[in-house]
C-alpha cells in the first residue's frame, strides 16, 4: 500500500492538514497572468516560489513556463522588497521585452507589507517602465484562500490596472471562463463564435500552453488577451463570469467601475451548466442559437442515452477545485451517478450549500467538505468505498491503493496528457468526460466480470 | 546573431552576445559569472559563484526551504515532515523529486507520499503560528506514531518569529519521540544551497549518533549526497553490497532515520555531491574521527576508480581482490551499450547546466560516449566547485552566507576514534592516495569553453541558438524552451522518467537514454512539406 498509514478511523483534525487538495494564491495569479498576450507573470518574494510555481505548471502542461521573480534575501526581507521589484521591472522590460508585467504578491511580501501600487508607481515615475507598456499587479496572499483566489485575484486585477471606459460601447460581451484548461478557453471561444456574440474572453491561455512545436521557441507566444481588449472591457455590453470562486470578483469589479452589468454563472461543464451557459450568452448578445450547437447539445444527450446503464447508480468520489466540483457534481447527477464524497481544498461555505442543493434527491447519503484535505477523502473513501475517483493526479496513491477506477481532472495533471487539447467544457467537453467515465468504468468490468458474462458488445 | 554564422566560435564574442543586452549593473555582474574556462596547471581562473540571483532575472534556481525539505530530507522515508507555513511550499515539494525508497516490507513505514502542512492562515500570521504548529505535531503523532517528527520553516515564520524549535524541544519532551525544526526559510542564502547546509546542520546536530549500537559487516562506508534519484542508489548499494562493501547509511536517498543515527559507527565516508553534503562530512570528521573521500559513480570508469579508490582506502587485499573482480564482470555489459550506442554520439556537443555535482559528474558519461561538453555551470554551486577546494580559503564570507549558521564542532570525547593510524595515512599519502579533495568542475573543462554560473533562461536560448547543441541538460524549467527551438534536452535533476544512471547499469540506462534522444526522429519532422516547400505549382497533375 502506497499510503499504508492512513487509517479507515476518521479522527477530527483542526491543524494539520495532510494531502492537500489546494495550493497557495500566487500559483494561480501566475496561470492568470500568461493569459494576457506578452505578459511575463512576475512573483514578488523569494525566488523558491516562483521555481515551484513554473515547474508545477512546466509539468502540468509539458510547456514552457517563463516567469520572473523578485529574488528576496534576507536583507530584502527586513527592508522591504521595493528595490528588488523597481530593478526587476527595469531588467525585465530591458532584457525579455514583454507588452505586460503580471506582479503579484507572495506569503512573505505580504507578511513584511509591501504596497505593490505604491512600488509600480514609484518605478513609473522614474522611467522604468517604457512608454506603451503595462505592469499590473494584485495582492494574493498564499495565507488566505487558494490558489483560485489568486487566480481570482489577477483576473481582477486585469480590470483594476487596465480596464477603461470610453462612453462609447463595443458591443462585445466580456466572459471570464474561470480556472480552466487552454483547451476549455479555446472551446468557450468556438462557442461564442458558433453562437455570433462578439467577446473578450480574458484571461485566454489557449495558443499560450498549448502551443505547438516548430523548431523556434518565444517566449511570448500568439495568444492571450490583449492589452487593448483588457482595456476595453469597459465598454462592453456585459460581462459572463463562469465559476464563483474563479470569476465573480473582476465581473463585479467591473460593474463598480464601469458599470458594465455582470451575471455569474457555473463552470459550462455537463448538460446543464453548458445548457445555462449558451442560453445567458444568446440572450445577452441578442442572438439565435447557432443549429451546429444544438447539433452538439444533441449527440452528447445521444452518448447518456446510449450508454447511461452502465454508470447508473455509481458511486464517485471528487477532489478539486470549487467551481469545477460544482458543475461537475451536477453533470454526474444527470448522468444517474452518486457522487457521495466530495472534497475542495478552497474554503467557501456556500459550497457545501450548493453541493447539498445539487445532490439534495439522491437516495443517497453525501459526505462534502470545504477546506478539506485528500487525506479525509481517502478516508471516506475507506469507509463508504466508490466505483470512481475524479481528480488530480495524486489520486492515483488512493485509487491504486484501494483499487478504485479513476479519472484525471483537474489540478495539476502531471503524468497524462490530453487536458491542455482537448476540451471538458461545452457539449464536446462533456462528450469527452463521458467518455472517459464510460472507458474507466466499462474497463474494469472488462477486468473483473467472471467468464459467462465477460461480454463483447457494450 | 552576428556570431551565430562565424565559425570557429570565439569564447570571448559569445560571452559579449549573451551580456550585451543586459543593463550595464547586471552586465557587470554576469560578467563575472560568465568565466572563459582557462586552466593552467590544474589551476583555473577565478568564477563568481554563491552569490544574489538579480531580481527579474529568470533564474534556474530555487530556494533554501526546497534544498532543505526537498533535496536533504525529502529522500528519508519514516520521518514525518511537517511544513510549517501556508499550503504551498508543502504542496509543491510533495512528491515532485522522484526520490525512489524502498521500505523493507509493507509494514515498514514510508511517509514520503504524504505531504503535511499547519497551512498558516491570516490569524496565524497575525498572532503567531507556535500554537498551531505544537497542535499540528500533536496531530500527526497521534495519526502516525512516527519514530521522529521534523519542522520546516517557510517565509513568513521567520518574519513573524515563530520559534519552531522551542516548540520541538517542547514537543520532543511530551511526546518522547525526536522532534527538531530546521529554519529553512526561503528567503535565506542566495539558492537551495543556504537549505542544504542548514539541514546538514540539523541532522548532524538532532540524530548522528543517536545509536551507538554497532552494525554488522565488513568496510563501513557512508554514501553522502547521493539522493537515489531514478534508483541510482539501488544501482549503488548493488554494487557495493556485490564488493562486499557495506553501506551504513546514505544521505540521503532511500535512507531511514537510524541510518542517520548510526553513521558515526561507519569508517570511512565517501562524498558524491559535494556541495550539498560536505558540511556533514567535515563534521562528522571533526567530531567523531572518520575521514572522507570524494568518489563519483556517474560514470563506469569513474564508478570502478571510486570502488578501487574505497578499497585502496580499506587497504584489504580480499576488498582489493574483489572490487577488481566485480569491474571485470560488469564491464562487459557496459562495453557492449557503449559499443552500441558509440557511432551515433559520437562528436556530438553537450551543455550541462545543473546542480552543485552534476554538471560535472555527468561529463564523464557523455566524454564516454565521445561527446564533448560545450559549455556548463552549476546552478547553486560554490566556487570550490568551480575551482576545486584549494579556494576554500580565498572565499569571501558575504552577508548571505554569514546568515547561515556554522556549528562549532569539537571532538567527542567518548565517540572520536581515528580510523586510521599516522603510518596508515603516511603510506596511502605515498601512494597519492587523497582525502578531503574535490578538483572541482573547471579543471576537466576544455580551455575556452563556457563556465558559466546560476545560467538564466535568456542565457541559455542564446547559448543554444549560437552553439546549436545535440543534447542540453537541467531541469524541468529549462526543458521544454530548449525543445521547443528542436534540441533535445534530458532532465538531470529529476532524469525525465529514467535511471538509474549511476553505476554500471546506469551508465548503461544513460548511454541507450542519450542514444535515443541524439537519434529519435520526432526532430527531423519540425516541418512540414508546404513549409520546406512553400512555392505553389500552376497545376495538379491526378495520378
Amino acid at each position: 500500500m502506497l499510503l499504508r498509514h492512513t487509517p479507515k478511523e476518521i479522527k477530527e483534525r483542526s491543524t494539520l492538514n495532510i494531502n492537500p487538495a489546494k495550493t497557495c494564491q500566487p500559483i494561480g495569479a501566475m496561470y492568470a497572468g500568461l493569459g494576457i498576450s506578452g505578459c511575463l507573470p512576475h512573483s514578488h518574494g523569494s525566488q523558491g516560489c516562483c521555481a515551484y510555481h513554473r515547474s508545477m505548471m512546466t509539468r502540468h502542461y509539458k510547456e514552457p513556463i517563463s516567469a520572473a521573480t523578485s529574488s528576496f534575501t534576507e536583507g530584502a526581507s527586513v527592508f522591504g522588497g521595493q528595490a528588488n521589484l523597481v530593478q526587476a521591472i527595469n531588467n525585465i522590460f530591458t532584457v525579455y521585452e514583454p507588452e505586460v508585467i503580471a506582479v503579484h504578491t507572495t506569503c512573505l511580501s505580504e507578511t513584511i507589507g509591501d504596497d505593490l501600487k505604491q512600488i509600480v508607481t514609484k518605478a513609473d515615475k522614474e522611467g522604468k517602465i517604457p512608454e506603451g507598456k503595462s505592469v499590473i499587479y494584485a495582492s494574493t496572499p498564499s495565507y488566505v484562500g487558494s490558489h483560485v483566489t489568486g487566480f481570482s485575484n489577477m483576473v481582477k486585477g486585469m480590470v483594476s490596472c487596465l480596464s477603461e471606459a470610453t462612453g462609447k460601447k463595443n458591443g462585445k460581451v466580456n466572459i471570464i471562463p474561470g480556472w480552466v484548461e487552454p483547451s476549455d478557453m479555446e472551446e468557450i471561444k468556438r462557442l461564442a463564435d458558433l453562437i455570433g456574440v462578439g467577446h473578450i474572453l480574458f484571461p485566454d491561455t489557449s495558443g499560450v500552453l498549448n502551443g505547438p512545436l516548430t523548431g523556434e521557441y518565444t517566449m511570448f507566444p500568439e495568444g492571450g488577451t490583449s492589452v487593448a481588449d483588457l482595456k476595453s472591457t469597459g465598454d462592453s455590453m456585459g460581462t459572463l463570469a463562469l465559476g464563483q470562486w474563479a470569476s465573480t470578483d473582476a465581473a463585479r469589479l467591473l460593474d463598480t467601475m464601469h458599470k458594465v452589468p455582470c451575471k455569474v454563472l457555473d463552470l459550462p461543464i455537463g448538460l446543464k451548466a453548458t445548457d445555462r451557459f449558451i442560453d445567458a450568452l444568446r440572450i445577452i448578445g441578442g442572438v439565435n442559437v447557432s443549429d451546429a450547437v444544438t447539433f452538439e447539445r444533441g449527440q452528447l444527450l445521444d452518448i447518456i442515452s446510449d450508454y447511461a446503464q452502465y454508470i447508473h447508480g455509481k458511486k464517485v468520489a471528487l477532489v478539486g477545485d470549487p467551481d469545477q466540483l460544482i458543475a461537475l457534481t451536477e453533470f454526474l447527477v444527470t448522468l444517474g451517478m452518486h457522487p457521495v464524497h466530495i472534497i475542495t481544498g478552497t474554503p467557501g461555505k456556500k459550497f457545501v450549500k450548493r453541493i447539498k442543493e445539487i445532490t439534495k434527491d439522491l437516495p443517497c447519503e453525501v459526505n462534502v467538505k470545504a477546506a478539506g484535505d485528500m487525506f479525509l477523502l481517502h478516508q471516506w473513501i475507506k469507509n463508504e468505498p466508490v466505483d470512481l475517483i475524479m481528480g488530480n493526479s495524486y489520486c492515483k496513491y488512493i485509487a491504486r491503493d484501494e483499487d478504485i477506477p479513476y479519472v484525471r481532472y483537474g489540478f495539476p495533471i502531471v503524468d497524462r496528457v490530453g487536458h491542455q487539447y482537448f476540451a471538458s467544457v461545452g457539449y464536446k467537453g462533456a462528450m469527452r468526460l463521458l467518455e472517459k467515465i464510460l472507458d474507466q468504468i466499462l474497463s474494469r468490468k472488462d477486468r473483473d466480470e467472471p467468464e459467462e458474462s465477460f461480454e463483447l458488445v457494450y | 546573431m552576428s556570431v551565430a554564422n562565424k565559425k570557429p566560435l570565439d569564447a570571448a564574442a559569445v560571452k559579449e552576445e549573451l551580456l550585451n543586452k543586459y543593463p550595464p549593473k547586471v552586465a557587470r555582474k554576469r560578467a563575472k559569472q560568465i568565466t572563459i574556462n582557462k586552466v593552467e596547471e590544474g589551476q583555473a581562473d577565478e568564477v563568481m559563484a554563491n552569490v544574489r540571483t538579480i531580481p527579474g532575472i529568470i533564474t534556474m534556481r530555487g530556494c533554501t526551504y526546497a534544498g532543505c525539505k526537498g533535496v536533504i530530507l525529502g529522500p528519508t522515508r519514516d520521518i514525518v515532515n511537517i511544513t510549517h507555513g501556508p499550503i504551498g511550499c508543502g504542496f509543491y515539494s510533495w512528491l515532485t523529486r522522484r526520490n525512489q525508497t524502498r521500505p523493507e516490507t509493507d509494514a515498514h513505514e514510508n511517509f514520503i507520499p504524504y505531504a503535511m502542512s499547519t497551512d498558516m492562515q491570516d490569524q496565524d500570521i497575525i498572532f503567531g503560528g507556535e500554537k498551531k504548529l505544537a497542535a499540528a505535531i500533536q496531530e500527526a503523532y497521534d495519526t502516525f506514531h512516527p519514530k521522529a517528527i521534523a519542522v520546516f520553516s517557510t517565509c513568513p515564520v521567520g518574519l513573524i518569529g515563530d520559534d519552531v524549535h522551542a516548540v520541538a524541544r517542547q514537543m520532543k519532551e511530551k511526546l518522547g519521540i525526536n522532534v527538531f525544526a530546521f529554519s529553512c526559510e526561503g528567503y535565506k542564502g542566495v539558492s537551495q544551497s543556504a537549505g542544504h547546509h542548514i539541514a546538514n546542520n540539523q541532522i548532524f546536530t538532532h540524530v548522528v549518533g543517536e545509536n551507538d549500537a554497532p552494525k554488522p559487516g565488513e568496510y563501513k562506508i557512508n554514501l553522502l549526497g547521493e539522493y537515489n534519484i531514478g534508483g541510482d542508489g539501488f544501482e549503488i548499494d548493488r554494487i557495493l553490497q556485490k564488493c562486499g562493501i557495506t553501506s551504513i547509511s546514505t544521505f540521503s536517498g532511500n535512507s531511514t532515520y537510524d541510518q542517520f543515527a548510526s553513521a558515526h559507527t561507519a569508517d570511512l565516508n565517501a562524498v558524491m555531491c559535494h556541495r550539498s553534503i560536505n558540511y556533514v562530512a567535515e563534521m562528522m570528521e571533526t567530531k567523531y574521527g572518520i575521514p572522507w573521500i570524494k568518489i563519483n559513480f556517474i560514470g563506469a570508469e569513474a564508478t570502478a576508480k571510486s570502488l578501487r579508490k574505497i578499497a585502496q582506502y580499506f587497504g584489504d587485499k580480499k576488498l582489493i581482490d574483489r572490487v577488481e573482480e566485480v569491474i571485470a564482470e560488469e564491464l562487459p555489459a557496459v562495453k557492449a551499450a557503449l559499443d552500441a550506442v558509440f557511432p551515433v554520439t559520437k562528436g556530438k556537443k553537450a551543455m550541462l547546466f545543473v546542480g552543485g555535482s552534476r554538471a560535472h559528474h555527468y561529463q564523464e558519461l557523455f566524454s564516454e560516449m565521445g561527446m564533448k561538453t560545450i559549455s556548463a555551470g552549476y546552478e547553486f554551486a560554490h566556487r570550490d566547485d568551480y575551482e576545486g577546494r584549494r579556494v576554500i580559503p580565498d572565499i569571501k564570507l558575504d552577508a548571505d552566507s554569514r546568515n547561515i549558521e556554522e556549528l562549532d564542532i569539537t571532538q567527542d570525547e567518548t565517540r572520536f576514534r581515528p580510523r586510521k593510524s599516522e603510518a596508515e595515512l603516511k603510506q596511502l599519502a605515498e601512494e597519492g592516495f587523497e582525502f578531503k579533495n574535490y578538483e572541482g568542475l573547471m579543471p576537466d573543462m576544455d580551455n575556452d569553453t563556457l563556465v558559466i554560473d546560476d545560467l538564466n533562461q535568456y542565457e541559455a536560448d542564446k547559448l543554444v541558438e549560437i552553439y546549436k547543441p545535440d543534447i542540453f541538460c537541467a531541469g524541468i524549467k529549462e526543458k521544454f524552451s530548449i525543445q521547443k527551438m528542436g534540441i533535445p534536452m534530458k532532465q538531470l535533476h529529476s532524469y525525465d522518467s529514467g535511471g538509474p544512471y549511476a553505476g554500471f547499469q546506469g551508465a548503461i540506462n544513460f548511454y541507450k537514454e542519450i542514444g535515443r534522444l541524439v537519434t529519435t526522429s520526432v526532430w527531423a519532422n519540425l516541418k512540414a512539406p508546404w513549409e520546406e516547400n512553400p512555392e505553389l505549382s500552376a497545376t495538379y497533375v491526378w495520378e
